[in-house]
């Protein structure tokens, strides 16, 4: 089987690309080299969908931010993926830092960005009444909001799947070679594929698998960003995202809700040797902690259910790189896709597959359907309708992770719809079942066996050698 | 002297044996007994599970129908635990007859 | 909608001892919702002995505990709804449950709420380091090996010495992994005598007290944890840090009373036990409302589990028959030396004796407890020592509560 198209990487991006793919009439693999998809930077960053003051006019970045902002709101409503606009806030928490503000107000109205406002400290509190006494002035961005980035991953994944995208998991791309027009990728496993393009959205790992066509003109700084996840019991602390007027290191820390109602604080910004480095620390924790509550008071930190660690795959160079390989033809890198690449992440994809359809004329897939059904159905449903549903699949009815309230019936159903799990992590991304306070204290076993092919030996907490258990009694 | 915490009770009495097996420290005679037996031939219940034969991933609970010599509780695990029996199990039914002076009997029903 | 006299949500000791008292007092009509496929709850993981030594006077293992119980509410054609899984309680007490079966409502007379503990996470925690495979809470691993007979380790670091580390430190050796090292971040354990006796001691396991996991290493599986002493702010002393491999770490860190549902339904709750405010009768501050067990208070026996639900069974009955009337309350405290006293109020009128089950701040020799009212001195009791670990219990006669005044406070004095 020859493909038309190779994307390398299954994370927001590269899987963005694939369904952006499908819609025309192209043969689609999908190589990622971790046991699911969204296991990189797209599982655990910030989920903000940014408005877009932030990038340096006339880059790429904030083009496409611009851009990407109300086409992310469009997919992820036809891919029912959970998606708020919240607004947020960038405080200032002095005289100085105010002028940062109206530089960033300015840098937003020569962007584009639309709905943004300068409040001041008062201003700001009246709208968001945990907002720290020491804040100053913000800026309010309406059109601002927050998604679910793993859920968005597979949202995107599963839809390009359900249009004829196929995914190969546990392929980490080893060798690319080149002849005549025909891609040939080869594995660690030594698992080959052949394509006559190559999209290289490989995350973290994108400026080696350039290099694997001898194309070094790419460099990743890995940075680190640590966070922790509260109890949705505090998730009604602040509405909107409230962020510090940012450094050159990023962001700066952000207090927010998630769109499953939980707050999250975080990230840190720590260069690190590996995209792998995905390790929290206690001064990472500590600065988390100080920094979140400088803008939001009251926080109750012992309401923590988890910390997380995503690495940033920050480019050398300060902006998005989407282009066409000088090396070699027919191979398009995206290199240095950090933040706002989750908010640019539709415009991306349509970016990317305008560089394709320079390269050759696309025949648009009539059969092409952008909707993919709502996986979380069950839980909109009023009771009435949950028992009607009930008396028809039984297994809609046995809760099994009683923190965050999934059923048996959502976890096998999950089981089924592409990209299917394989592994815990995979169960719980798409289900939220343990992402709850016990985290899968009790749930776990269960799961287990619900995920065990033949022995529960087999069950993985993110594939590879993550096995659960070490052999029977 | 030996300083020992009474188990027989969640009183949990401090106990100091000396070297001629006398006990202070305790509240109750079966204190006094404990202390000694502890010092002079410590047994244990052993719980654990054993492996049902005609039924995968469910373990029947067992227990020794009485206190065994602390040395042969390694022992006593190897023989529980490459030992599978079949179910219905009740309670109370004896699965290892004569496992060093106790027998292993069920504390759960399997059905 | 289903009409119910009583409703017990949960299955385990509590609830069952609760359903059991409730049927013997009179009302037939009481119904135990659980979520699980079979009544007892923890109690059918906890496969070792030592539970019923109070109230059976002989030693019995979980599951036969357990059996004793559930015995008794199939003998008395108890109805209950198992794979349940109640979503909701509303403030005129009408319960909402998820089973195979679909939504079922149940208009209650009382509700009596059961539904125990669940243990602390990693994450509550913040370990840092990677997040590996083979990080367990203590019970986790307890039902995959007891119940599903699954290996979850070769070779294991358990942090906390509460009585679930301690007794999984014994049957991870049992079943031949290795145990490096028990730590425990406060300077003494607040794990049961017996326990540490017969689980570490009998098998060489080392205790460290003060100390903690500080890292956690793997990528792909556990390979290892640093460990390390703290100091009296329970901070890491980095000069203390050494590394111990292993694949399993085990966490056994503390228990929380399961209060999602009682919280929703607006029931106010204590900061310091995590359970709902109660008086003698384990009524909630809604009315109708009770509670027992480990939801109420986590407790180290599950004798007294069994007494609880039983307290809050029979009074139960005697809020739906309409005999539990408004009377003088006043507030139970926990002073010196004390970190809670159970109950918080206290009834004074037409009452039975009271039991005040109270935990201490902090390992004591011997000590008395003075138990005041208004200023005055009520009863005082001595005992030989007390630890945090080993909750106890002062009777108060009704000829003691004849004399209440005011608020009533326990607090304990050191005897030198």
């Amino acid at each position: 089987m020859i493909y038309d198209v190779a994307v390398i990487g299954a994370g927001v991006i590269g899987s963005a690309i694939a369904r952006e793919l499908m819609k025309y009439k192209l043969k689609v693999v999908v190589l990622e080299k971790a046991n699911d998809v969204s296991c990189g930077a797209s599982k655990a960053n910030s989920g903000i969908v940014h408005g877009g003051f932030d990038p340096q006019p006339n880059t790429l970045k904030a083009k496409l931010n611009v851009e990407g902002v109300e086409k992310l709101f469009d997919a992820a409503k036809l891919l029912n993926v959970p998606i708020k606009r919240n607004g947020s806030l960038v405080c200032a928490f002095s005289e100085e830092e105010t002028k940062t503000v109206e530089e960033l107000y300015n840098r937003g109205i020569l962007n584009g960005v639309e709905g943004m406002k300068i409040l001041t400290g008062d201003e700001a509190r009246a709208i968001e009444k945990n907002l720290s006494k020491e804040v100053v002035s913000a800026l309010l961005i309406t059109n601002a909001g927050i998604v679910c980035p793993y859920e968005l991953t597979i949202a995107c994944m599963g839809n390009a799947m359900d249009n004829g995208a196929e995914l190969k998991l546990k392929f980490e791309v080893q060798k690319i070679e080149k002849e005549k027009d025909l891609f040939t990728i080869e594995s660690k496993e030594g698992d080959k594929v052949q394509s006559r393009y190559v999209i290289n959205s490989a995350g973290g790992a994108s400026a080696s698998t350039a290099a694997l066509v001898g194309d070094n003109s790419y460099g990743i700084i890995p940075r680190a960003g640590e966070y922790l996840l509260l109890d949705k019991k505090e998730g009604a602390r602040v509405s909107h995202t409230i962020f510090q007027v940012p450094t050159k290191d990023g962001k700066g820390i952000l207090v927010s809700p998630t769109v499953d109602g939980n707050l999250l604080l975080g990230p840190t910004a720590t260069v690190v040797s590996s995209p792998e480095d995905t390790y929290t620390t206690k001064e990472g924790m500590d600065k988390v902690i100080k920094l979140a509550s400088k803008s939001v008071t009251g926080i109750d930190l012992r309401s923590v259910i988890t910390s997380f660690c995503g690495v940033r795959a920050t480019g050398v160079s300060d902006d998005f790189i989407i282009e066409e390989s000088k090396k070699v033809k027919g191979m398009i890198n995206l290199v240095g896709i950090d933040s706002p690449g989750l908010s640019s992440t539709f415009a991306i994809a349509e970016y990317t597959v305008d560089i394709l359809k320079g390269l050759e004329e696309l025949t648009p897939n009539p059969d092409f359907n952008p909707e993919r059904e709502d996986p979380h159905f069950f839980r909109k449903m009023t009771d009435s309708e949950k028992d009607a549903y009930i008396k028809e699949h039984s297994d809609y009815g046995k809760i099994v992770c009683r923190c965050e309230r999934v059923s048996e019936g959502e976890i096998k159903d999950a089981m089924k719809r592409n990209p299917v799990p394989h592994d815990l992590d995979g169960v719980k991304r798409r289900t939220r079942s343990s992402m709850g306070r016990c985290q899968g204290g009790f749930c776990t076993p269960y799961i287990m066996k619900l995920l065990a092919e033949d022995s529960l030996e087999s069950v993985t907490k993110k594939g590879k050698e993550s096995k659960m258990l070490t052999g029977k009694l | 002297m030996r300083k020992l915490v009474c188990i027989i009770c969640p009183r949990g009495c401090r106990l100091e044996v000396g070297d001629n097996l006398e006990v202070k420290g305790n509240a109750c005679p079966k204190g006094k007994k404990y202390a000694v037996d502890e010092c002079t031939n410590p047994t244990r219940t052993v719980t654990s599970v054993m492996r049902i034969s005609n039924k995968c991933d469910t373990m029947v609970s067992v227990k020794t129908s009485q206190p065994i010599k602390k040395c042969d509780i390694i022992a006593a695990m190897e023989v529980i635990k490459h030992t599978a029996v079949p179910c219905p199990i009740k309670t109370g039914d004896v699965l290892i007859k004569d496992l060093f002076g106790a027998d292993v009997i069920a504390t759960k029903d399997v059905q | 909608m289903i009409d119910t006299s009583i409703v017990v949500v949960g299955g385990g000791p509590g609830g069952m001892a609760a359903a059991v008292a409730a049927f013997d007092a009179g009302v037939k009509d009481v119904v135990i919702l659980d979520r699980d496929e079979k009544l007892g709850g923890i109690l059918n993981q906890c496969i070792h002995n030592g539970f019923g030594l109070h109230k059976f006077g002989r030693e019995l293992t979980g599951p036969e505990y357990a059996k004793i119980y559930e015995d008794m509410v199939t003998e008395r054609g108890i109805k209950v709804y198992k794979e349940t899984t109640v979503l909701d309680i509303s403030e005129d007490k009408v319960v909402t449950a998820s089973s195979r079966e679909g939504i079922l409502k149940f208009r209650a007379g009382a509700v009596i709420l059961a539904m125990g503990c669940r243990e602390r996470s990693r994450g509550a925690l913040n370990i840092p380091g990677n997040r590996p495979a083979g990080v367990y809470s203590a019970g986790t691993a307890q039902k995959l090996i007891n119940c599903m007979g699954y290996c979850v380790g070769k070779k294991a670091v358990i942090l906390g010495s509460g009585d679930i580390g301690l007794i999984m430190a014994r049957r991870l050796t049992l079943e031949g992994a290795k145990v490096e090292a028990v730590c425990e971040i406060m300077p003494y354990s607040s794990g049961l005598n017996r326990n540490i006796v017969q689980c570490l001691e009998d098998f060489d396991i080392p205790l460290y007290l003060s100390t903690t996991v500080a890292e956690i290493h793997g990528k792909d599986r556990v390979e290892g944890v640093t460990i390390a002493e703290v100091d009296e702010k329970r901070q890491v002393i980095e000069e203390t840090k050494r590394y111990i491999p292993c694949d399993t770490l085990l966490l056994s860190v503390g228990l929380i009373p399961e209060n999602e549902l009682t919280k929703e339904a607006g029931i106010e709750l204590s900061p310091v036990t995590s359970g709902s405010v109660v008086d003698q009768y384990r009524m909630t501050k809604l009315d109708g409302v009770f509670a027992c067990g480990n939801v109420l208070q986590v407790h180290d026996l599950v004798d007294y589990v069994s007494e609880e639900g039983e307290i809050a069974g029979k009074s139960a009955v005697a809020y739906v028959r309409g005999e539990l009337k408004e009377e003088k309350t006043v507030s139970v405290s926990a002073g010196n030396g004390v970190r809670y006293v159970l109950p918080q109020m206290l009834k004074v009128t037409d009452t039975e004796d009271v039991d005040l089950y109270l935990r201490v701040t902090q390992p004591y020799g011997k000590v008395k407890f003075h138990v005041t009212s208004g200023g005055e001195l009520l009863t005082s009791v001595t005992r030989l020592h007390a630890t945090p670990g080993e909750m106890e219990k002062i009777k108060l006669s009704k000829e003691k509560i004849a004399l209440v005044k005011g608020d009533v406070q326990v607090y304990l004095e050191e005897v030198l």
